[in-house]
């Protein structure tokens, strides 16, 4: 397991959690961000979950089965995932090889990820203020 | 000059024994022998170009003037051995009679015929002595065959040439990618789309994906006359790299021919949103951004 600083930063924000990779990871550091992210979600009992990956030049055939097994633990979890941020090049390398985001949701960025959770999940998770009966 | 000529060709004739001391007044010779008959062998040249049916799309005029100065460069490089003047000149003959439809095997044939033309003349003229006509043809040979070759390249180079400035100017025209409305893109694609265009339409597209923040992009191919497998299967990549983008493509125009062939070779494009013309194409994307377009007279539209 790679320990050291984490090169994926994961916010929250409401109901949701951003996970900003920052560079190429490696295998087990995939793992590892994999793992603090499920705890996460349990952790702030998050709705949705935006990963950008928009830093990254290069996207491996590891790299895209992880980010599909990670929306899938999310979605056992409660929470839905949206990828952002895929580069041009990156998208054409991916379905060229065959490889894809399945039935993950892609956004074009950080801002269109926030919109598809706003508009995929019922408006008592987004809302911030609970009303109190009455 | 001829003058000149064509007294050494008579002192030729009657002393041919003489030729065989001076290799080299040989070509010079030829060169007299072809100038002095000119007129009577262009006229059978043509005679035989019309027999074979090769540049019918020409008229007799430009024929006689063609065949005449054909028949001079041929003449002048067996004399100078040069060819830049007759591939200078092949050059300019092909840029004429390329956009009339003239083939390379027409180009080839009638410097072939002349070349024959010219060889029939030489052995009438030397039977006589057939060693000496042997020597004449060494000559000959060698520099007629530099034409032809000359004459064929040159044709295919400016064919060629062409071909390539056509291709330049269907690449900068083939693939633009149109904002309609925010948000919403289309791509009409005109023409053949082989897998040098089609990969070139992906790159554009998926950065003015980008550029332009498209959530919708409608794929036009009213205007392709047929997809290969090669092809279908890089429009289905193309729409794939987009959905990674967060962009749902819609294609639109398949026409029955390309429906039939795409569903025949077994592309699969169960994943692709298709409709039938650009306009359902358009009324499909603005339902999906929100649009609703209504006439002001509200009868609808």
């Amino acid at each position: 397991m790679a320990t050291g600083p984490a090169l994926v930063s994961i916010l929250r924000q409401g109901p949701y959690l951003i996970a900003s990779i920052h560079t190429a990871l490696d295998d087990s550091q995939l793992i590892r961000f994999q793992k603090d992210l499920i705890d996460q979600i349990g952790r702030y009992r998050s709705r949705g979950v935006i990963i950008d990956v928009a830093a990254l030049d290069v996207l491996d055939s590891f790299g895209s089965r992880t980010l599909r097994n990670i929306a899938e633990m999310a979605r056992l979890r409660g929470a839905l995932t949206v990828i952002v941020g895929i580069q041009p090049d990156v998208a054409f390398a991916m379905v060229s090889l065959g490889m894809g985001t399945g039935s993950v949701h892609a956004a074009l960025d950080l801002e269109e990820g926030l919109e598809y959770l706003d508009s995929r999940l019922p408006a008592k998770d987004v809302g911030r203020a609970v009303s109190a009966p009455g | 000059m001829n003058q000149e000529h064509t007294l050494t060709d008579a002192v030729a004739a009657d002393f041919p024994t003489l030729d065989r001391q001076d290799e080299h007044q040989l070509l010079p010779q030829l060169v007299a022998h072809l100038r002095q008959h000119r007129t009577k062998l262009r006229q059978e040249w043509a005679t035989r170009i019309h027999d074979a049916h090769l540049l019918d799309a020409m008229t007799p005029q430009e024929m006689s003037t063609e065949t005449t100065s054909v028949y001079d460069n041929y003449v002048e490089v067996l004399e100078t051995g040069s060819v830049e003047a007759l591939q200078h000149y092949a050059r300019d003959l092909s840029e004429r009679i390329i956009p009339r439809g003239v083939e390379t095997h027409e180009v080839v044939g009638i410097v072939l015929l002349l070349r024959d033309v010219l060889a029939r003349s030489l052995f009438e003229k030397y039977q006589r002595d057939f060693s000496l006509l042997n020597r004449v043809l060494d000559a000959y040979e060698p520099a007629a065959n530099r034409i032809a070759n000359t004459v064929a390249v040159s044709f295919v180079d400016e064919r060629e040439r062409v071909i390539r400035q056509q291709q330049d100017a269907i690449k900068e025209l083939s693939t633009p990618v149109l904002p309609v409305r925010e948000r919403l893109l289309i791509l009409p694609i005109i023409g053949v789309l082989d897998s040098e265009r089609a990969k070139q339409l992906t790159e554009q597209l998926l950065t003015g994906i980008r550029t332009h923040r498209a959530k919708v992009v409608v794929i036009d191919i009213t205007g392709a006359p047929d997809v290969d497998e090669t092809v279908a299967n890089h429009l289905v990549q193309t729409v794939d790299a987009s959905r990674l983008m967060g962009a749902s493509v819609i294609i639109t125009g398949l026409s029955p021919e390309i429906a039939q062939t795409l569903v025949t070779i077994g592309v699969d494009l169960s994943k692709m949103n298709t409709i039938g013309d650009l306009q359902g194409g358009l009324e499909e994307a603005e339902r999906l951004l929100g649009y609703t377009v209504a006439r002001r007279d509200g009868s609808g539209g």
